[in-house]
């Protein structure tokens, strides 16, 4: 029994049944296609986080936001004063977070590719996109460098995902899409 | 006093239990119902505020509250149960005195101040940073030291336990191996090695950052390390309830491991690999490649998954073995139908099992696959993922081990059986349902940790999905229902502790065991059962692996959908 020691002393020389053999091979044969797919992916599929990081202080990061805003802002959302920013197709955007916003918010164009940076200005932050349901971790110091292409049309929402404080909850933020003209 | 040497000889399993030992198992089986009582309480709060339509506390409170929540049952509750199973399982089966029981009483201190000195600290509202507490937000350095003190006590207590290991084999209380129960045990406290030691490197200099004597912690490193702590500290309890499992079968239907060297090689997996899942917290982090997320978080290709998945066969194929062994031959499944489902030992264990490889194990990898957990990070479904783990599993496991340590350690009698027959239903099913509900409010994109999923007051609107309200609501009334198989265990134990009828001699054992000496004189070489067909064992595990492998790949197609980044 579990709770006494084996007797047979040489337990380890006894045989395995064969229903055990047989499920243990199918196991270990499922972890390696499950390990595999991962890699596998990376070549076929759309969907790979990039690699792609930089340190950044959050003064060097706010700078880059600020200079795309003045570039490319083309109006404000609603009545909050958050200006809206629409910068050519296949070109760098930014998005900085910090308490308790994201900002700014972006004009995308639907089906071209954008090089996505997020990086925090405070604390650690959760980019998630809705209703895509994308979920990115943000840093403070890091700047994450991505590649996105939207493939549908409409207004999506970014929540914060990761508690930063009292103000977690109204952390809120916008990307929208809009067909090519 | 009880001095060292006293013990007596359990008349019901005929295992010799040390007085020192049995205080000391008494001390942090109470402790940790304590927490579970407090964090319970708490959980349930938490529950009933991300229930839209409740929406109980305000935002101060509720963070406040979820953070003493995750603090007192995901570390408190868990660890002292824990330290109570590894005093069993060294002192009480192998049958030797505890070493140092005087360092054992100190460690217990430790753990006891440290728990209050956290919670003191939360409860004065500067520490509201969640149990991960994650840097820059920074808490009352008290938050910080009382999970050190906590940490060391519990650190302490573990060198008690591989004490009484050497204390065994030295005075040669048992002949050979350890039994399984203890083999499991032993896993369990290396891996607490590890973890602790990850909690010091990480807490230690955030502790001194709070005081201002280090400028800055880097947020990364931080996760690295602190998820060293944080995940393999769940790999504690998987270990420790796997030993629970085999402990339980044995106990209550004398069930035998299918195969000592299958069963060990499993426990074996767990200690070389389950360090790695650090990496499950960090799969969509800035600055971390693929190719260390994918290594990690696969635990070097699912080869601790593959220890998991062999106890999901060995646990029940024991307990098939054991029952067709008494005659319950018929068909495939006679042996599951006719098992003590009245039994609370039993059926805790048994819906643990199944509970934690369908919905805990299942979730946790396909979650901790590198791309898929780019629609998952965050959202409830990882709440939902780690109640069904630690609640459906471990506490589930941990409260159906308690009906046994009640009589044979407490030697009190349960009171109030007919209710303690429902007990683990009332909480399991309870614990089902905020495992699935969570998780299906995640694939919507519900956030984790977030007071208003309507975002009122948020300076945009927000329109999440009637069906993630729906989910949240059916989470809230599960936490309820869970509540009250949790008042309903923490009533029975407390009265059974305090007002049962002391076990005499005579006095028949309830939940009923095995005829354990019986059984261990009868068979001439147990140890492995020899030759037992298990088909119904084989339909079980098959129909596990097909939806194991369904839901893997429909995540995928779910993944697929998404705007293409990289």
């Amino acid at each position: 029994m579990a709770i006494f020691p084996p007797k047979a002393r040489v337990w380890w020389n006894e045989p395995v049944q064969k229903t055990e053999l047989i499920w243990i091979a199918v196991a270990f044969v499922w972890g390696l296609v499950m390990f595999f797919t991962m890699i596998f992916w990376h070549s076929v599929g759309e969907q790979n986080l990039s690699n792609e990081t930089y340190k950044i202080s959050p003064e060097a990061f706010s700078a880059k936001v600020d200079a795309m805003i003045e570039q490319y802002q083309v109006g404000e959302e609603g009545d909050t004063g958050i200006p809206v920013v629409r910068p050519p197709a296949d070109s760098d955007v930014y998005m900085l977070a910090r308490l308790w916003e994201w900002y700014p918010v972006l004009e995308l164009e639907k089906g071209r590719k954008y090089r996505l940076h997020l990086a925090s200005l405070d604390w650690q932050h959760g980019f998630s996109l809705q209703p895509e349901n994308i979920n990115l971790q943000v840093h403070p110091n890091y700047e994450m460098v991505l590649t996105v292409e939207p493939t549908t049309a409409g207004v999506f929402s970014v929540v914060c995902n990761e508690f930063c404080g009292i103000g977690h909850h109204q952390m809120v933020g916008r990307i929208r899409v809009v067909e090519n003209q | 006093m009880a001095t060292a040497a006293d013990f007596r000889i359990c008349n019901h399993t005929g295992l010799k239990v040390y007085a020192t030992t049995e205080s000391l198992i008494k001390a942090n089986a109470v402790a940790a119902v304590v927490s579970l009582a407090v964090g319970g309480l708490l959980g349930l709060l938490v529950a009933l505020t991300r229930w839209p339509a409740v929406h109980l506390l305000p935002a101060e409170t509720f963070y406040q509250v979820l953070t003493a929540h995750g603090t007192d049952v995901l570390l408190l509750w868990i660890l002292f149960f824990e330290v109570a199973v590894l005093y069993f399982a060294s002192s009480v089966l192998l049958g030797c005195r505890l070493a140092m029981p005087k360092v054992a009483w100190l460690a217990f201190i430790l753990m006891v101040g440290g728990g209050i000195l956290a919670n003191i600290a939360i409860l004065q509202g500067n520490s509201s940073v969640m149990f991960t507490s994650y840097p820059p937000m920074q808490a009352d350095p008290n938050f910080y030291l009382g999970l050190i003190v906590f940490a060391v006590g519990a650190l302490v207590a573990v060198f008690v336990f591989f004490g009484t290991l050497v204390v065994a084999k030295d005075e040669k209380t048992y002949q050979g191996s350890v039994p399984l129960v203890t083999f499991g045990a032993i896993t369990a406290a290396i891996i607490a090695v590890f973890t602790i030691a990850s909690g010091a490197v990480i807490l230690i200099p955030t502790y001194f950052w709070s005081l201002g004597w280090l400028a800055n912690i880097d947020t990364l490193v931080y996760k690295i390390v602190w998820w060293g702590m944080g995940h393999s500290s769940q790999q504690i309890n998987v270990s420790a309830h796997v030993a629970v499992w085999y402990a339980i079968a044995a106990l209550v239907l004398g069930a035998k491991p299918l195969s000592e060297k299958v069963s060990r090689a499993a426990f074996l997996l767990y200690i070389l690999f389950l360090q790695l899942a650090s990496a499950h917290h960090l799969l969509v982090e800035p600055g971390v490649s693929s190719e260390w997320k994918i290594f990690n978080t696969s635990y070097a290709m699912y080869l601790a998954v593959l220890g998991s998945m062999i106890h999901g066969m060995t646990v029940p194929g024991s307990i098939e073995a054991a029952q067709r062994r008494k005659g319950l031959n018929k068909g495939l499944f006679e042996w599951l139908r006719k098992a003590p489902w009245d039994n609370p030992a039993f059926s805790g264990m048994f819906m643990s099992l199944v509970m934690f490889g369908f919905l805990g194990g299942i979730s946790g990898v396909v979650m901790g696959t590198e791309q898929i957990n780019l629609i998952m990070h965050n959202t409830i479904y990882v709440p939902g993922h780690f109640h069904a783990t630690v609640v459906t599993g471990t506490t589930l496991a941990f409260m159906a081990v308690t009906y046994l340590l009640i009589p044979l350690i407490f030697r009190r009698q349960i009171m109030m059986k007919k209710l303690a027959q429902w007990q683990p239903y009332l909480f399991g099913l309870g614990a089902m349902g905020i495992s699935l509900f969570m998780m299906g409010a995640g694939t919507l994109g519900v956030p984790r940790r977030h007071w208003d999923i309507t975002f009122a007051d948020a300076a945009m609107s927000i329109d999440l999905p009637a069906t993630a309200f729906l989910m949240m609501g059916l989470n809230g009334l599960s936490a309820i229902l869970a509540a009250i198989g949790g008042v309903v265990f923490i009533i029975i134990v407390v009265a059974s502790v305090f007002f049962g009828k002391k076990m005499e001699k005579d006095t028949v054992m309830w939940p009923k065991l095995a005829n354990i000496k019986e059984e261990a004189a009868a068979v001439a070489t147990y140890g492995s059962e020899e030759h037992a067909k298990i088909p119904g064992t084989v339909v079980l595990v098959a129909v596990f692996f097909v939806s194991f492998v369904l839901y893997y790949f429909i995540n995928w197609k779910y993944l697929a959908e998404v705007w293409p980044l990289r």
